[in-house]
């Protein structure tokens, strides 16, 4: 058994270098194709009739009209009569016909009758005034509903273990939540439940406490608490807003094998979720993928509408069935990070030693309920209560946003931590400093990061105590947050093969999220072999290609720089072997370097790469690489990153506009392997964040229930001119390097919130409870600061 | 697709013959970026587009020695980049510059940008330009009115205005010249934008068989000073929330006259004339401003969630008075 490791510091011809994207070119130019750009001959264009209500049950359907428009080639049914809608935008029948003009003329040819049911899309007080708590046993209807509406296994396993269920399921009830996607966690909590069949007739709450949680002893740390400081703090929902849209094309190209071209974060994935409902093996479904126009969470799943364009396709005689979700749906159905609120109370010593947490918390991702936010976060207080009640609206679903739950509890906790530190009087970098203990293993690494991001902000040149930077109506403050995140490497697979003629081909089913994936591969086994980049012929994005896990969770950069250093290092060592003979050489005396294979110390005794595999033989040298899952501990790969991240603002305090003036991150992420896509991938987060911080939120009209802004003029994105200096710091060297690769897509996303909410508090003089920051919250803010 | 005629008649007098009498049935198509997405998201339902696109006497910018005149096929990017207009209308210009993005202010027209439909996200979600639940509530007030009208909204119309560059064309004094089935007619812009009272009303004073065939800009005084300000969340490309217009006839340091026009507050851009009319006979500064702003607002009504945008509307006059007279805002 081999034993595999990065090369040294003094060994990387490119890993750690600043290399620019392989597919730059192809991307500005336009070359690039995305699902979005993809044509099939005789494509046919699918669109889905959706809900305009946001609850309500469809009592008739009737398809005839629509059926009978010429160029309508098949209908399709997703929720039928007797089906319960939960959000406006679900999806009720979806069409395939000659054009997206006639699909959009079928879809309005469908007469739909439905009751409407009342609903409930407020999210933003604790307890919800209008909403009615649910406690008591759960039935498998309301198992069925929350399959349905994706919410974690985890969570339903756990509440059907806390409230048990209205009624003992039988064989046939298992049988069928197993086949709607229930885990063996879920069935197995359901067998063991205990029965309270008198409750059946309850009636159906919108909202659900957990059990307080304690550590220590909070009464008694707050009764020793010598400062004692509170507030509110949260994030409203948001969109994950993909520029290229959620959608698929399927094609049958015979009567028992699949195509689907699927914008995906999850390639390898995604066969496996299409099996089960089209009923056919997985083996006979490819997914292939070259671009993807953004995912950020949301695109795991083959989705509703992307099983539909397969079930289109099949009745359709096999031609390709397109559908990409409108704008208007992929903002209101298509993904939405959870939001979360909390009253917190901090309690602390004199010298600013944290001591006590109390929160109360409370969000909403939609009808499955919202995400618990890991609170308090980052500082592992050592007394604490808290409780989080999850509100179930009927707002689209919730799926992973970047970072999951983390940035929510960022604004929560660093919200919080700046406040105490205002009311102490201590400038809140010195507060972080005094509590670094708290952050356990990684403290180190914040209080080296916080030194250079200070140095990087002028932090002490430019803090002022709150409110005490102002001229005329222009405030100016800082901020600052840190965070933390896991990031180790997914399960991972790829072919190598080094041809006779020296040629390099390299095939594995990731995808390339947009983040530099195919870059990195390419870096890791170029450096490994000793050859240029372009070198290698990179294949990706195709479930042709061996399996390699999906991009989320930051894992996709370990797994994939993991499985491509095993092939690459193998596939070496089989060319040593052949090749040490003519060198006059043991093969462990050789290397690969600047386009030769050489004996090592000795520059005499080289073959040119191409020499040497002229000495191949006839067939290719082949390995497969495969980073172990998570049973095995990790090698080249590792978890566990902080970052700090500081923000510079002004406020005008007469229109609660609040421009950003600059940014700082600094971050590690273990051994990088390009420097330039890590920093770009913290400058994108960065943008994201300012984005998030002052501009995006869906908003639900509370009486229609429908979402509305699900356009971009209002649903704002931050646009150049909203996004000021940028500067990033890579933690590399000694200390990080021999960690091994550690993911960075959502560690740098966590903070923006949290720093910028703390340098808007600072520059106004009064804590500004949730992002994002309008001009109207602003203003709402300095309003209740001049009542005070 | 809903199916529609097109007609692309030469000049006016075919235009106004392919229109029809009444609103709804016909509309006219010149930029396109407004009513093409209005048509694709089924919020209006043309039988008939009429393109004037074909008509030649609608382009073109022409500078006379005491006025202007703007065609209304005139894009956006032709008159922010018209030197006559920088030189003698900046404030014009900068409104201009500042509306929608470069691709839209290139196929923008004038004529389109002054009959464009209100961004009011239920007027746009297709529940109406006076949008009612099922029940007969209105949608506005009950709803989440944060961006809708703090003046003018005593009727039952409570979007807001969103032409952003008719209260500088307003505050240059702008007349506006409309073609129909009988004689020109010419009337200030202030006066072509009305409120509507009912559905089926329109947001201007037009006849559905009507086209807005020319701006004209009388030369500014070299007494007048004017003054351009939007307060917007986003740096570029974004609704504002509040804009004021105001124009300045001096006499050394004080206000002979003075105008004042505000945007994005009521369903017409809204023109405070106790306001202007306080500031004649007085020098600009800060507190005198702050008193003419306040009286900008006279009369105005929050809903539920706009009451910022009173405030907002006082900010940009104040700041557009304070440009006005050459101080900073």
């Amino acid at each position: 058994m081999p034993e595999y490791s990065w090369p040294a510091a003094d060994q990387r011809a490119l890993i750690g270098k600043r290399i620019t994207r392989v597919d730059a070119p192809a991307k500005v130019s336009g070359l690039a194709k995305y699902t979005y750009d993809v044509k099939r001959p005789g494509m046919l264009f699918g669109k889905i009739l959706r809900s305009p209500y946001a609850h309500a049950k469809i009592v008739s359907l009737d398809t005839t009209a629509a059926e009978k428009i010429p160029g309508v080639k098949a209908v399709h049914i997703i929720q039928g009569p007797g089906s319960t809608i939960h959000w406006a935008g679900d999806e009720i029948v979806a069409i395939a016909a000659v054009d997206e003009n006639v699909a959009d003329d079928a879809v309005r040819a469908i007469k739909v009758k439905y009751e409407p049911l009342p609903h409930f899309v407020n999210d933003s007080q604790h307890p919800p005034a209008d909403a009615v708590e649910q406690q008591g046993p759960l039935s498998a209807d309301d198992l069925f509903d929350m399959l349905d509406n994706q919410v974690p296994n985890a969570q339903i396993a756990s509440q059907v273990q806390q409230y048990g269920m209205t009624a003992k399921a039988d064989g046939d009830t298992l049988k069928e939540l197993k086949a709607n996607g229930a885990n063996d966690d879920i069935l197995n909590a359901v067998r063991q439940a205990t029965v309270h069949p008198d409750s059946a007739k309850k009636p159906k709450g919108n909202y659900q406490k957990t059990a307080a949680v304690v550590q220590g002893d909070p009464d008694q740390a707050f009764k020793d608490a010598e400062v004692r400081s509170e507030g509110e703090y949260g994030a409203s929902v948001i969109t994950h807003c993909c520029l290229e849209s959620h959608g698929s094309i399927s094609e049958w190209t015979d009567n028992s094998h699949l195509l689907v071209h699927m914008s995906t974060q999850n390639v390898s994935g995604i066969p496996g979720q299409m099996a089960e409902p089209l009923k056919m093996p997985a083996a006979n479904i490819r997914v292939h993928q070259d671009h993807i126009g953004g995912g950020f969470g949301s695109k795991f799943s083959p989705d509703r509408w992307g099983i539909a364009t397969a079930q289109i396709s099949q009745k359709a005689v096999g031609k390709p069935v397109r559908i990409m979700l409108e704008r208007d749906s992929e903002l209101e159905v298509a993904g939405a990070r959870p939001s979360a609120f909390a009253r917190v109370k901090l309690g602390t010593k004199k010298d600013g030693t944290v001591v006590g947490w109390e929160s109360e918390s409370w969000g909403t991702g939609g009808p499955g309920g919202g995400g618990m936010p890991p609170l308090p976060y980052v500082f592992n207080i050592p007394n604490q209560r808290k409780q989080h009640t999850s509100i179930r609206t009927n707002i689209g679903p919730a799926r992973a946003w970047r970072a999951p739950n983390h940035p929510q509890a960022a604004v929560i906790t660093m919200g919080a931590m700046e406040d105490a530190a205002a009311k102490l009087q201590m400038d809140p970098l010195d507060f972080f400093l005094k509590n670094l203990d708290l952050t356990g293993a990684r403290k180190d690494v914040y209080r080296e990061e916080l030194g250079i991001a200070s140095e990087l902000m002028g932090w002490k040149q430019k803090w002022r105590p709150r409110g005490e930077n102002r001229e005329g109506s222009i405030a100016r403050g800082l901020g600052l947050s840190i965070h933390t995140w896991g990031g180790r490497g997914h399960a991972s697979e790829c072919d190598l093969a080094i041809h006779p003629d020296g040629s390099v081909n390299l095939k594995m089913g990731s995808q390339d999220l947009g983040t530099g994936t195919r870059t990195c591969i390419l870096i890791v086994a170029a450096d490994t072999l000793g050859i240029p980049v372009d070198a290698i012929n990179l294949q990706i994005g195709d479930t042709l290609y061996p399996p390699s896990g999906g991009s989320g969770g930051s894992t996709t950069i370990g797994g994939v720089s993991s499985s491509t250093r095993r092939a690459a290092v193998d596939a070496r060592d089989a060319l040593f072997a052949k090749v040490a003979p003519a060198l006059n050489a043991q093969p462990a005396d050789l290397e690969c370097a600047n386009g030769t294979v050489r004996v090592k110390g000795d520059a005499s005794r080289s073959l040119s790469w191409e020499q040497a595999c002229s000495r191949i033989g006839a067939m290719p040298i082949t390995a497969h690489g495969k980073n172990p899952d998570r049973s095995k501990p990790p090698d080249l790969t590792n978890s566990g990153v902080g970052g700090v991240q500081m923000a510079e603002v002004e406020v005008d305090t007469e229109t609660g506009i609040v421009t950003v003036k600059k940014m700082v991150a600094v971050q590690d992420c273990g051994l990088i392997i390009d420097l330039k896509t890590a920093e770009s991938q913290c400058l994108g987060a960065l943008i994201m964040g300012i984005s998030y911080s002052l501009f995006e939120e869906k908003i639900m009209d509370p009486i229609s229930g429908r979402m509305l802004n699900p356009n971009m003029e209002f649903y704002r994105l931050a646009g150049l001119a909203d996004i000021p200096e940028l500067v990033v710091h890579m933690m590399t060297g000694k200390g990080y390097d021999e960690r091994g690769v550690i993911g960075l897509g959502e560690p740098p996303v966590i903070s923006p919130g949290a720093a910028l909410a703390n340098a808007v508090t600072n520059a106004i003089g009064i804590r500004i409870s949730h992002i994002p920051m309008t001009p109207e919250r602003v203003l709402a803010t300095l309003e209740q600061k001049a009542d005070e | 697709m809903r199916p529609f005629e097109y007609a692309s008649p030469r000049d006016l007098s075919q235009a106004s013959l392919l229109l029809n009498k009444t609103w709804g049935d016909s509309e006219i198509l010149a930029g396109g970026t407004d009513l093409l997405a209005l048509m694709k998201d089924d919020v209006v339902r043309p039988k008939r587009l009429v393109n004037i696109k074909e008509i030649k006497e609608l382009r073109g910018i022409n500078a006379g020695p005491s006025e202007i005149r703007i065609g209304a096929l005139t894009t956006l990017a032709e008159i922010a980049d018209n030197a006559a207009i920088m030189q003698n209308y900046s404030a014009l210009a900068e409104s201009v510059n500042e509306a929608a993005s470069p691709q839209i202010r290139n196929l923008a027209t004038l004529g389109g940008n002054l009959c464009q439909r209100p961004r009011c996200w239920y007027f746009r979600g297709g529940f109406g330009l006076i949008p009612k639940y099922e029940d007969g509530a209105d949608m506005v007030e009950d709803g989440d009115n944060r961006y809708h009208a703090v003046l003018g909204n005593d009727g039952p119309a409570k979007f807001v205005s969103p032409s952003t560059i008719a209260p500088a064309l307003i505050a240059y004094g702008a007349q506006v010249r409309i073609s129909g089935p009988g004689s020109p007619r010419q009337i200030p812009l202030e006066k072509f934008f009305v409120i509507p009272k009912n559905e089926s009303e329109r947001e201007h004073d037009l006849r559905p068989n009507e086209i807005v065939t020319e701006v004209i800009l009388p030369k500014p005084a070299s007494t007048m000073r004017f003054g351009y300000y939007e307060v917007r969340q986003k740096k570029a490309f974004d609704w504002p929330l509040a804009l004021a217009a105001v124009a300045l006839d001096m006499d050394g340091n004080t206000v002979k006259s003075a105008r004042i026009v505000m945007g994005a507050v009521a369903p017409v851009p809204w023109v405070p004339a106790d306001a202007a009319n306080f500031l004649a006979g007085k020098e600009i500064k800060e507190d005198t401003v702050w008193v003419a702003a306040q009286k900008s607002i006279e009369g105005s009504k929050a809903l539920k969630h706009n009451s910022h945008k009173i405030w907002l509307a006082e900010v940009a006059v104040k700041r557009a008075l304070l440009k006005a007279a050459g101080g900073t805002a």
